[in-house]
């Protein structure tokens, strides 16, 4: 049985689908990655798992489960207790999600507290042993700092620590380097890394940056305007996509093109509210749409090992299939 | 002057921006170097990209070349002509030929104003060009950077991230400039669009001969656009060369950590990583000798007490204009690149 198993998941914004029927799955100690353009609801999917979508939007699943547990079945009171400390979530902003007002320990012992409990002697102890888990150095006496007082990196690093406090088996990191730099963020996935081999937790990584997730996922999922258009390996969904989206993205990066050569940019950008095209989303943009691609929708074709959303999947010579 | 100055687009020479910060009531004035001695020049239809993590003074400097700041000292020339000492009127006409794009395309367009008004505001203020010509001149830019003639009487609020990142293009090329300072222009956007708008920029260079000053922390993106490259770190260059130089001989140990942190798609290309330890330090205290040697691993006594100069690496005569800051390449205590990870 896997850790997160999602079925057909819809998140709608009144007559907007932000998230259009989409599934997969995580298992224990596995690195997933979610890559896609801004609007392509990669951050609405993650926050429906942790039941973080408020009103007026509305999830809806043939099925939410996490170890064994049915999300959409168990009462409020129970999933709450699920929420930030079996599954857990680091979000992109480290300087915004950490409150500004509180120090950096009380942050830390609250969620602590909420969970688990125990004296404050004990709390305070755990504390410091999570910010030397997270590599800050002199953790005593960062317990006061407030969030101004720290950079990026060292933020994110408490956001990381708040996140594993209690030991979660699954942990969201929602774009959790973005807004750092190259070296910080090199430090901050070793460490996310490190910890997720550690704890054998699965790792949900987030990110709009493709190399990053070809380092570091097993698995990888690309998606489009809410829809998953491809999902498999890693290494075999970057060496031979096989959805004409996949394909464009990797070759709009500037270290496929040679040289100071043009780059191969897809024209257009992701269709929001009102632009829905009918059939595939991505015919508009699609070098290979045909008339029947901007009709009817595709199916996801393959096994659920490989699968991608496209009526003419590309061969391994990325032409599509007759 | 001779011949050669007068041809290079931009020269800087020495350029310094130090702030007076202050500390508090009775404490004396603390001075942030934000940028400290850098020295470039800059040619007709090139690309020069200067690369850091942020801190390291690289908008600081896009400023200065812009006149927005003025310097604290050295010299900066324009075609030959010192921007820094001439009259206020003859600046003002210089102004027109060093245009800036900005990072976020969402915070620089005034959102209250049409794209017309947007673009034909620098030459109300800097032409006297009627009404209609004024018209005329922004609707052939529009078409230049890919919009369209019904986009004129548009709010920003209508565009997305790319097109709004046209329109500050746009806007820049407004004058007929010679020098664009574009200070993070892709970082903001997505990756389809990122590469539309660099295919974009390298189009207009061919058309226009511009010469760009390109400011990001986007190794991969400077490999692709730039001829010359130019590594910050705390206000100093460490190292400078042309890509082929930075990118397949890089020599300075902050450029080889910067391009070993930076993910790559191919396993082929990834390099063995190099862990940095800690963060840039604080430029209101910065280290002693080279600022880069409490996160360098070949740092040693001298590195601590003695700042580096910029210089031709004496141990490769072969290198034309590769200039590096460290002691530890000078003495070759450093270990040969490796490209592949083992």
């Amino acid at each position: 049985m896997s850790l997160l198993q999602l079925e057909n998941l819809s998140v709608t914004f009144g007559h907007f689908r932000a998230v259009d029927n989409i599934s997969y799955k995580v298992e224990e100690g596995e690195v997933l990655g979610i890559v896609g353009e801004s609007g392509s609801g990669k951050s609405v999917s993650s926050l429906s798992i942790m039941g973080l979508i408020d009103f007026p939007g509305k999830v809806s699943a043939n099925q939410l489960t996490f170890d064994n547990q049915d999300l959409q079945a168990i009462p409020e009171k129970q999933r709450r207790k699920l929420t930030g400390s079996d599954i857990a979530m680091i979000f992109q902003d480290p300087m915004t999600s950490l409150n500004p007002c509180f120090t950096v320990g009380y942050q830390i012992i609250e969620a602590l507290k909420t969970h688990q409990g125990g004296s404050k002697k004990e709390l305070k102890v755990r504390a410091i042993e999570l910010l030397t888990q997270v590599g800050i150095p002199a953790p005593e006496s960062r317990l006061d700092n407030y969030p101004h007082q720290l950079s990026g990196g060292m933020s994110q690093r408490v956001m990381i620590a708040i996140s594993i406090a209690c030991n979660p088996r699954l942990l969201i990191a929602d774009e959790p380097t973005t807004a750092l730099d190259v070296t910080i963020q090199a430090q901050i996935i070793d460490l996310l890394i490190d910890l997720q081999r550690k704890k054998q937790m699965g790792l949900v990584l987030i990110t709009h940056d493709l190399a990053l997730v070809a380092e570091v996922a097993h698995r990888v999922i690309v998606m489009y305007a809410g829809q998953i258009v491809e999902s498999g390996p890693a290494s075999e969904v970057f060496s031979t996509p096989r959805h004409p989206y996949t394909q464009a993205l990797l070759a709009s990066l500037p270290e496929s093109a040679a040289g100071k050569s043009r780059l191969e940019a897809l024209p257009g950008v992701v269709p929001g509210q009102y632009d829905r095209p009918l059939g595939c989303l991505l015919s508009p943009r699609c070098p290979y749409a045909t008339d029947h691609c901007r009709k009817v929708e595709p199916e996801n074709q393959g096994d659920l090992n490989r699968q991608v959303k496209c009526h003419t999947p590309l061969n391994s010579e990325g032409r599509p299939a007759a | 002057m001779n011949q050669q100055d007068i041809e290079l687009i931009l020269k800087a020479d020495d350029l310094k921006q130090h702030y007076q910060v202050k500390q508090g009531l009775l404490k004396p004035n603390a001075v942030v170097k934000a940028v400290d001695g850098i020295s470039f020049q800059l040619e007709k239809g090139k690309t020069l990209a200067v690369v850091g993590e942020s801190g390291c003074g690289k908008s600081t400097l896009g400023r200065m070349l812009t006149m927005i700041e003025t310097p604290t000292s050295g010299s900066l020339a324009h075609l030959g002509e010192d921007l820094l000492t001439l009259t206020k009127d003859a600046q003002k006409k210089l102004r027109q030929k060093i245009q800036i794009i900005f990072q976020n395309p969402y915070g620089s367009l005034n959102p209250r104003k049409k794209i017309g008004a947007i673009l034909e505001e620098p030459l109300v203020i800097n032409t006297n060009l009627s009404k209609a010509e004024r018209k005329e001149k922004a609707i052939s830019i529009m078409a230049k950077v890919g919009l369209k003639a019904e986009h004129y009487d548009r709010y920003p609020h209508m565009f997305s991230g790319g097109q709004r990142q046209r329109i500050a293009i746009a806007r820049g090329l407004m004058l007929d400039p010679n020098v664009i300072v574009a200070d993070e222009p892709v970082s903001a956007l997505d990756v389809s669009v990122q590469a539309q708008v660099l295919n974009l920029m390298m189009d207009l260079q061919e058309e226009f001969g511009l010469s760009y000053v390109f400011i990001s922390h986007d190794l991969s993106v400077v490999e692709h656009i730039a001829d010359d490259v130019m590594v910050m770190y705390l206000g100093k260059v460490v190292e400078q060369g042309s890509r082929t130089q930075l990118f397949e001989n890089p020599k300075h140990p902050y450029t080889l950590a910067l391009l070993s942190s930076t993910p790559q798609l191919s396993p082929e290309k990834r390099r063995t990583r190099i862990k940095l330890e800690g963060e840039l330090p604080s430029p209101l205290n910065p280290p002693s000798g080279c600022a880069f040697h409490g996160r360098c691993s070949y740092a040693n006594d001298r590195c601590k007490s003695e700042t580096p100069i910029l210089r031709l690496d004496s141990n490769d005569s072969q290198e034309q204009g590769h200039l590096i800051a460290c002691h530890a390449v000078e003495e070759n205590r450093t270990e040969n690149y490796t490209q592949n990870v083992a």
